[in-house]
């Protein structure tokens, strides 16, 4: 089955856990939470708007570890905590992994941390039960994707394209081809993320990989200032979207397809 | 390490525990392929003949090592001034991008993205770039556009795009996010011209190499060997440059950083905008935004070259308030008859409360890098001295 991991940017409201049971109510996979940095290289506008609001209510990795702890038992999926290199090495990884794990947060994503600089991350998050999940971009050349594969844990994260995060008209015609490259070096899920802006592109990436990340679109939304429960809708028709990639499309078809892209 | 091995190649980016290349997967192979470029250019006689022939026919180069006789006289101590404010376009911003094109058309590379403080890296980056016919897109924060109005005119008239930075505090830090961005979307075709001895692997070795022409002009010229070598740092590069000419003799490196940008002095080690070093920031390991006069020196972070010359005590580190810079700029100016920048004007600040004292007694000898003119910073002074 076709997964759905949608992002949210951790303390971006008061009541930000309730769009957490929505995601979740909606039929989200895992979620990913923003662990908001002050200068999220990687981010476009819109997760830095979101970056900076929840920074400017008083977040911080404590407020959001406190508050996951309190809905802990509400929460069944797996969480995917995504920050940046500073906030992990502020206190070492070993206590920042600790910690997270403490927190039933299972998974990291540190997009500024590549494999080359991941050695003491990657074993202080594997003593502590957390999947350090590693990014492959459409440059990555072959012998390095196969490291990257084969380091990650989890899933592997297809940025789909040269770019930061952030909405986009169409799925980069990069994303299927990577998504190629990938599975055919891993047994990993291969999740497509960056720039699946709605319904129509999650069907497409899904058709791709194993599944969909889907962050600025969703928050865009809550920034704007949509409640929990609309979120929900919002999920709930990317779930449809990455179902239909299941329906519609046999693994093999998908596979000659994303072969064709390539050539 | 020893000194000489510091200012060696690094292995693996690192200068003891500083450096490296924390970049998102999308610029790693992009940074990977500088390093072979700059590598293969480093060791080519005929790179080397080019990049010699821009600095002498183009830039200006040697520039002048001139004995500040009056300040010296005053002081007590003989002061002399290695004058990269003549270099062609005012600092010593020049060095490091002419040889950042000449690399860049190495690589086939059609545009060059730069970020600027006070606009002196982006004025350069935009003159390469009309030198070298390739376009040029210099990402600056708003607060520093309005600061640096001139230098904003110099880019464009030399047609490079300045694309207006407004997020976080507005200055050289969010620039740099933004540059970095802006690479990432464009990184196929575009060269991101680093301007300071800062950034993800190899950046901050390749950028005090080419300016290591700094230090090594001032140490022929110099008819003594200095006791003390002093320079401003923001992200390094010119102090970097300067001391790379004097790391294997007996002189105390001096870097002045500006009071509200003090990353060696105030900061901790973290991770910014690809590197490990000294950074500005709090508890929480946010980054925190510095409060300087002086755009150039606006920045939370320093080179990680500098962080470990700190680390072992190689070079020493000390701070100078904007006052006390505004000051020395003036003092400078009428007893030398040399406008400097307010960037520079740190180091002159510090060689003027020091002289004398136990921390540069009298009878020294110091040689100091003036990175650039202060044309672009009339408009600020005015306001201060209003």
């Amino acid at each position: 089955m076709k997964r759905l991991y949608p992002y949210l940017t951790g303390g971006i409201t008061e009541d930000w856990t309730d769009y957490l049971l929505a995601y979740q109510e909606a039929g989200a996979d895992a979620i990913e939470i923003g662990l908001p940095f002050s200068d999220p290289m990687l981010d476009g506008t819109t997760i830095q708007r979101a970056s900076d609001r929840s920074l400017r209510r008083g977040t911080t990795v404590d407020t959001i570890l406190a508050d996951l702890a309190a809905v802990r038992d509400r929460i069944s999926v797996p969480l995917f905590a995504m920050t940046y290199a500073n906030l992990v090495f502020r206190d070492g990884p070993a206590v920042f992994c600790r910690r997270l794990a403490e927190a039933g947060v299972s998974g990291l994503i540190v997009p500024d941390v590549p494999v080359d600089e991941a050695d003491g991350l990657s074993a202080a998050a594997e003593a502590a039960g957390v999947d350090l999940v590693l990014l492959a971009a459409p440059v990555t050349p072959p012998e390095r994707l196969a490291e990257i594969a084969a380091r990650s844990r989890g899933f592997v994260y297809a940025v789909s394209v040269l770019g930061t995060t952030g909405e986009r008209d169409e799925l980069a015609g990069t994303a299927a081809p990577l998504a190629a490259r990938i599975k055919a070096v891993t047994d990993l899920p291969v999740l497509i993320g960056f720039g699946i802006s709605g319904p129509e592109q999650a069907t497409a990436a899904a058709r791709a990989g194993d599944g969909v990340v889907v962050a600025s679109a969703l928050m865009r939304r809550v920034l704007d200032g949509a409640t929990p429960g609309e979120l929900l809708d919002d999920v709930a028709a990317l779930r449809a979207a990455v179902d239909q990639a299941d329906q519609e499309v046999p693994a093999d078809h998908a596979h000659a397809e994303v072969s064709g892209d390539r050539g | 390490m020893t000194v000489l091995e510091s200012m060696a190649p690094p292995t693996g980016g690192r200068f003891g525990d500083f450096g490296g290349r924390y970049v998102p997967e999308s610029l790693v192979p992009a940074c990977a392929a500088l390093e072979t470029a700059f590598r293969e250019a480093w060791a080519d006689a005929t790179f080397h003949e080019r990049l010699a022939e821009l600095r002498s026919v183009y830039a200006g180069r040697p520039t002048a090592l001139t004995p500040a006789t009056t300040l010296s006289a005053d002081l007590g101590i003989t002061l002399m001034l290695k004058r990269e404010d003549l270099a062609h376009t005012g600092s010593h911003k020049i060095n490091n991008v002419l040889g950042q094109a000449l690399l860049a058309q190495r690589m086939g590379k059609t545009r060059l993205i730069a970020e600027t403080g006070a606009g002196q890296h982006g004025v350069a980056t935009a003159t390469a770039a009309a030198l070298f016919g390739m376009r040029a897109t210099i990402y600056m924060g708003e607060r520093d556009m309005a600061r640096q109005r001139l230098n904003v005119f110099r880019m464009e008239l030399l047609g490079a795009e300045v694309i207006p930075v407004t997020a976080g505090s507005r200055t050289l830090k969010d620039a740099t996010n933004e540059a970095m961005r802006g690479w990432v979307a464009a990184v196929e075709e575009a060269h991101f011209c680093l301007g300071s001895t800062a950034g993800p692997h190899p950046y901050p070795w390749l950028v005090r190499q080419f300016q290591r022409v700094i230090g090594e002009e001032a140490r022929a010229q110099a008819p003594v060997h200095p006791d003390v070598v002093v320079a401003c740092v923001g992200g390094g590069s010119n102090a970097a440059g300067t001391f790379a000419g004097f790391a294997d003799t007996r002189a105390r490196l001096v870097g002045v950083e500006a009071a509200g940008g003090a990353a060696m002095t105030h900061g901790r080690p973290g991770v910014v905008h690809g590197y490990r070093s000294m950074l500005l920031q709090d508890e929480q390991g946010q980054i925190l935004e510095a409060e300087s006069i002086s755009a150039g020196l606006d920045y939370p972070g320093i080179g990680p070259e500098h962080a470990h010359l700190g680390a072992t005590g190689r070079a020493e580190y000390v701070t100078v308030t904007d006052d006390e810079a505004v000051a020395a700029l003036g003092r400078l100016a009428r007893a030398e008859g040399i406008i400097c920048a307010l960037e520079s004007a740190h180091a002159v600040a510090w060689v003027l409360r020091a002289a004398g004292t136990p921390e540069l007694p009298a009878g020294s000898t110091v040689l100091l890098t003036l990175s650039g003119r202060g044309d672009k910073d009339m408009a600020t002074l005015a306001g201060v001295t209003e």
